[in-house]
């Protein structure tokens, strides 16, 4: 067996919840070498939140990415979230970090206004953003700039609306016909 | 903007040069060894591949959507649906991820039959993958082989939940119910019996020249590239990268087990289907151990709020039917938060994050199904292999469209 | 009457029949089914072609990859709306006689998935229709 992480290895029943704990190791070394990346921490259920200004976004995963005793390698996860419309901001994107040999994980939050709902795209620090992107994009509207093929993947190219913002209804526009 | 993107698919770019020796051809989504609804587009030098895109959304179900509708316990029937060879896996990542949430607690006995059961699961996922896979490349017997032990873990499974395919056996808090009488002596059996069918499919065919030949040096990634693309569970373990979510960050006491994760370094289909041979024979340990710790105990936490109460308790308490009424007509409420809980799948690290803002129903569910990342590495991989080969590599991922369309 | 009994009774092994009704029966032995696996049900379809469930009882067993040599179309699984257009070319290209088969809840009115992806209902867009609507929950699918 390879060294365990202790920060991840403990029991779920041991983890605290608590909105002001001390930051995590991780958040800090963020927070130490580029202070105007990070504009919120949030330790909660045992997992760390760092919420990033947007326009950093590409070079706080760059950064993460390579920093040696971060090195976070791969990208578990992308996904979107609507607040609902009346909220401001709006969307958020999260971006679930895991690292291949020190087996720890973090989050990183953009959140974005509606009316300007861009983010620069991460395809360029781990390919595998590509299709998560895309999703993200499809669902919610939310424009991945710089990103290689940002086109609809799971609803088809002429769909209207985005399925998954709060005000899109369950059951779609109008029921589904043939013709 | 949004639309002048979605405008021009680049697969279509080649296909206008009328003398290029460069043909496309659509394969799927209705085709039979695209395991589904998958479409690719392949453009095609002759036999090898030039590119390949992948088109998804033929399954696309909505799910995420329908989460926000239901309530956390309506949410555990969904996640069946979703990678439905792997169902005890979904709903495992699913109502762990709202325990996290809610921080309960689960009884020792309830975790025991989550990893007993899901490690069954998993073995009976790779069955089929195994039959389907063999299946594309020519060899048809082990298909009937893999089906018929599947069979017998189904049985188990449906003895234990009431339901074969989809058994939404775990509950928020616990499980459904206690597992029937004689469900660990069938499990003793299927375990004393399982090793010769292994053995059985290696005979069948890992010697054979013609699987070896059809596999081996086919569908390279490397290490780096794996990591790089997402790829996850066999397939990462397939290109020598030792990373087992339930080593790396256990849950459900995955850490008091002995076993191994299988590596293999050759980076290949060959590679790819060591790992999960190897894996079943993993499981087997697990299961193995699992029995023999089970404990009589309770199944479900002592948490009356979000836990369905007996039926006996109901008959004569009454705070036992109050509790009953308002988890079912309302739902309970969870404290608001998010949280992103991985487990290991069969197909790999499957990862629910889930947000609540309080209520009894999520603000939002999302699901990172593995084969969908699996899959969105085709591409690389696909490229400059031959046309027949792709089949064999898209089985080697071990993909299931309900996941990846959800 | 006529013919049938003259021969019946001079040629014993030859055994008459109504051409429609010789049809019917070969047909009715052999149908060969188009595979649309579109989701879980998909694989109880091919579970019920191993072992257990032995589809080749009823000399059913020769899944078809091509609609042109199939005569029954079993759509397992939930029909969404990019599928439907795709639903309804391959049975378009499927020869006469047709027939399809709905297997499982979500095929055949949609199942849990009331929402925007999924086509309830999808056997509105077709005539000939025979449909089975229950999940694959017990041995029989
Ligand atoms: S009826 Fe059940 S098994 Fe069939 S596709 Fe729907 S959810 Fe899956």
């Amino acid at each position: 067996m390879e060294p365990q992480n202790p920060q991840t290895n403990q029991p779920e029943n041991e983890l605290t919840s608590s909105e002001t704990g001390t930051p995590s190791p991780i958040a800090a070394a963020l927070q130490r070498e580029h202070p105007e990346w990070t504009s919120e921490v949030i330790e909660a259920l045992g997992e760390t939140t760092i919420v990033v200004p947007r326009e950093h976004i590409v070079d706080a995963c760059a950064f993460l990415k390579t920093a040696p005793g971060l090195e976070f390698n791969f990208l578990s996860d992308l996904c979107g979230f609507d607040r609902g419309p009346e909220e401001e901001p709006r969307f958020e994107v999260n971006y679930h970090l895991f690292s291949t040999t020190k087996f720890h994980r973090v989050r990183l939050k953009v959140v974005l206004n509606e009316d300007d709902a861009h983010v620069p795209s991460v395809t360029g620090v781990w390919r595998t953003a590509n299709w998560h992107e895309r999703e993200t994009y499809d669902l919610f509207g939310v424009i991945f700039d710089n990103h290689p093929d940002l086109r609809r993947i799971l609803l088809p190219d002429d769909w209207q609306g985005h399925a998954l913002r709060k005000d899109f209804p369950l059951r779609g526009y109008e029921p589904y016909s043939l013709e | 903007m949004s639309t002048s993107v979605a405008n021009i698919p680049p697969q279509f770019e080649i296909v206008d040069q009328p003398l290029d020796t460069q043909m496309t051809i659509s394969m799927g989504p209705q085709h039979p060894s695209t395991h589904g609804v998958l479409r690719l587009e392949l453009v095609l030098d002759g036999e090898s591949v030039v590119k390949a895109t992948p088109d998804i959304g033929y399954l696309h179900t909505g799910m995420e959507k329908l989460f926000e509708y239901r309530k956390y316990q309506q949410g555990i029937v969904i996640t069946d649906r979703m990678d439905y060879l792997n169902p005890l896996g979904n709903n495992l990542a699913y109502v762990m991820a709202v325990e996290k949430l809610l921080q309960i607690e689960i009884p020792e006995r309830a975790q025991i039959i989550r990893v007993l059961t899901c490690e069954l699961q998993r073995i009976a996922s790779h069955l089929v993958w195994l039959g389907t896979h063999a299946l594309d490349i020519g060899a048809m017997t082990v298909f009937f082989y893999a089906f018929r032990e599947r069979e017998k873990i189904l049985n188990m499974i449906e003895s234990a939940s009431g339901g074969r395919l989809t058994p939404s056996y775990f509950r928020i808090g616990g499980l459904m119910m206690d597992i029937p009488a004689g469900f660990e002596r069938r499990v003793k059996q299927f375990l004393d019996d399982f090793p010769h069918a292994v053995e059985e499919f290696h005979k069948l065919i890992t010697g054979n020249r013609i699987f070896q030949k059809r596999t081996q040096g086919v569908g390279y990634i490397s290490a780096e590239d794996a990591i790089d693309w997402g790829l996850s569970g066999p397939c990462l373990r397939g290109s020598g990268v030792k990373v087992d979510v339930r080593r790396t960050n256990p849950y459900c006491g995955y850490d008091n087990y002995d076993f191994e994760i299988p590596v293999e370094q050759d980076c290949d289909v060959w590679a790819r289907y060591m790992v999960r041979m190897r894996e079943m024979i993993e499981s087997h340990k697990i299961v193995t151990q699992a029995l023999a710790r089970l404990r009589p105990g309770p199944v479900k936490a002592d948490a009356p709020k979000v836990v369905l109460p007996d039926r006996e308790a109901m008959k004569t308490h009454m705070d036992a039917l109050i509790h009953h009424f308002l988890i079912v007509a309302e739902g309970f409420d969870v404290p608001p938060g998010e949280v992103y809980h991985p487990i290991e799948a069969s197909k790999g690290e499957l990862g629910v994050y889930v947000k609540s803002t309080g209520g009894p129903k999520p603000a939002r569910v999302h699901f990172r199904g593995p084969s969908f990342v699996n899959l969105s590495a085709l591409p690389h991989i696909a490229q400059g292999e031959m046309i027949a080969d792709v089949v064999a590599i898209i089985g080697s991922l071990d993909i299931v469209l309900g996941e990846i369309d959800r | 009457m006529g013919l049938e009994n003259v021969l019946a009774e001079s040629l014993p092994e030859i055994l008459t029949t109504q051409l429609d009704s010789l049809i019917n029966w070969a047909r009715k032995s052999s149908l060969w089914p188009a595979t649309f696996g579109l989701a879980c049900c998909a694989i109880e379809m091919m579970n019920a072609t191993s072992g257990r469930n032995d589809l080749a009882r009823f000399g059913s067993e020769v899944f078809r990859a091509s609609p042109r040599q199939a005569d029954v179309m079993i759509v397992s699984g939930r029909v969404s709306r990019k599928m439907a257009p795709v639903l309804r070319r391959i049975y378009d290209q499927m020869p006469e006689p047709k027939w399809v088969i709905s297997m499982g809840a979500c095929a055949t009115s949609g199942g849990v998935f009331d929402n925007y992806a999924i086509v309830q209902a999808w056997t509105k867009l077709f005539q000939s229709m025979c449909t089975f609507p229950a999940a694959p929950r017990d041995r029989k699918c």
